[in-house]
């Protein structure tokens, strides 16, 4: 089983899918990301499946389930490098990947999670579906 | 006309193991090349060999893939066989339904394997084994 190396930048965890997964260390990521999400107070995580030429239910629900449980902890997650093949064919296998973001890469990712940061800094409220909730830890400079 | 397809043998994978499901979709993708699938079509059936090989190992209780050149006669293909002899499934309809899993799963991967190939033909009844046959034609 391959692991998959979970890179901090800043606030930010980076894991960059590299191989063909099998759905031991899928669930293997979710679990090392949910640690590591809590072992690094961050506040956002970008996964890249630059790399993934195919995405199937099991990996969708991966994606899903990380995007919630981040959003739990007070993380948003955003997916990046979704090839158009992959997409095209999530769409026919009826996968709708809710509550994943998605950017076109890395540095998009970054903007969006950096302009979703003031935000989560200034609310203390349970918002939307109920599972969004924030805390007013630290100022943001 | 096209160049004729080289005679090719039936490629056989076992799937008893969880990398045997990234194996499947490994030769089902070379098989894809060799036929000249387009990505897009390449990428819909490797997605639909993941789901289908997944249920084997999962629900089939272990079993094979089988996967073969195609040819009609005026196009290029891809036929993948999933073949395992475990409980089989008693109502076929259920289990086409787009969200019903028995398990854990999302539901998805058989009715949404089915839109994603071309043909897809299933042969399965309770305590019988189940034997999914799809295939994918080059455009
Ligand atoms: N090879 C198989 N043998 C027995 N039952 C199967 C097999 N494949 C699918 N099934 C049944 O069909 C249901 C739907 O399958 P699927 O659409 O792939 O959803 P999921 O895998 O998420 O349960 C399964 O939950 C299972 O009950
Ligand atoms: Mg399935």
């Amino acid at each position: 089983m391959d692991r998959v190396p979970v890179l901090k930048i800043g606030d930010i965890l980076l894991v960059s899918i590299q191989v063909d997964m099998d759905d031991n260390t899928a669930l293997a990521l979710q679990d090392t990301l949910t640690e590591r999400i809590v072992e690094t107070s961050a506040h956002g995580v970008i996964i890249d499946i630059t790399a993934l030429d195919i995405v199937d239910s099991f990996i969708g629900r991966m994606l899903s389930t990380i995007a919630s449980v981040s959003r739990v902890l007070d993380a948003e997650t955003v997916v990046v490098g979704m090839r158009p093949a992959v997409a095209i064919t999530l769409v026919e296998l009826g996968l709708s990947l809710t509550g994943v973001r998605t950017a076109l890469n890395v540095e998009r990712a970054m903007e969006l999670l950096e302009l979703s940061r003031p935000a989560r800094a200034s609310s203390l409220s349970v918002v939307g579906d109920g599972l969004d909730v924030f805390d007013d830890d630290s100022p943001v400079a | 006309m096209y160049p004729a397809a080289a005679p090719q043998q039936v490629n056989l994978v076992p799937i008893v193991r969880d990398d045997d499901v990234v194996r499947v979709r490994q030769a089902v993708r070379t098989a894809a090349l060799a036929a000249k699938l387009s990505l897009v079509d390449q990428t819909k059936l490797v997605t639909a060999a993941s789901e289908l090989a997944r249920n084997t190992l999962i629900y089939g209780g272990g079993g094979r893939a089988e996967i073969e050149q195609a040819d009609n006669g005026r196009k290029r293909g891809v036929r993948v066989v999933f073949a395992d002899e475990g409980p089989g499934i008693a109502d076929l309809e259920l289990a086409m339904t787009d969200g019903y899993t028995s398990g854990n799963g999302m539901g998805l991967g058989l009715s949404g394997a089915r839109r994603l190939v071309d043909e897809f033909d299933i042969d399965t009844a309770a305590g019988r084994g189940t034997r999914i046959t799809v295939t994918k034609w080059a455009r």
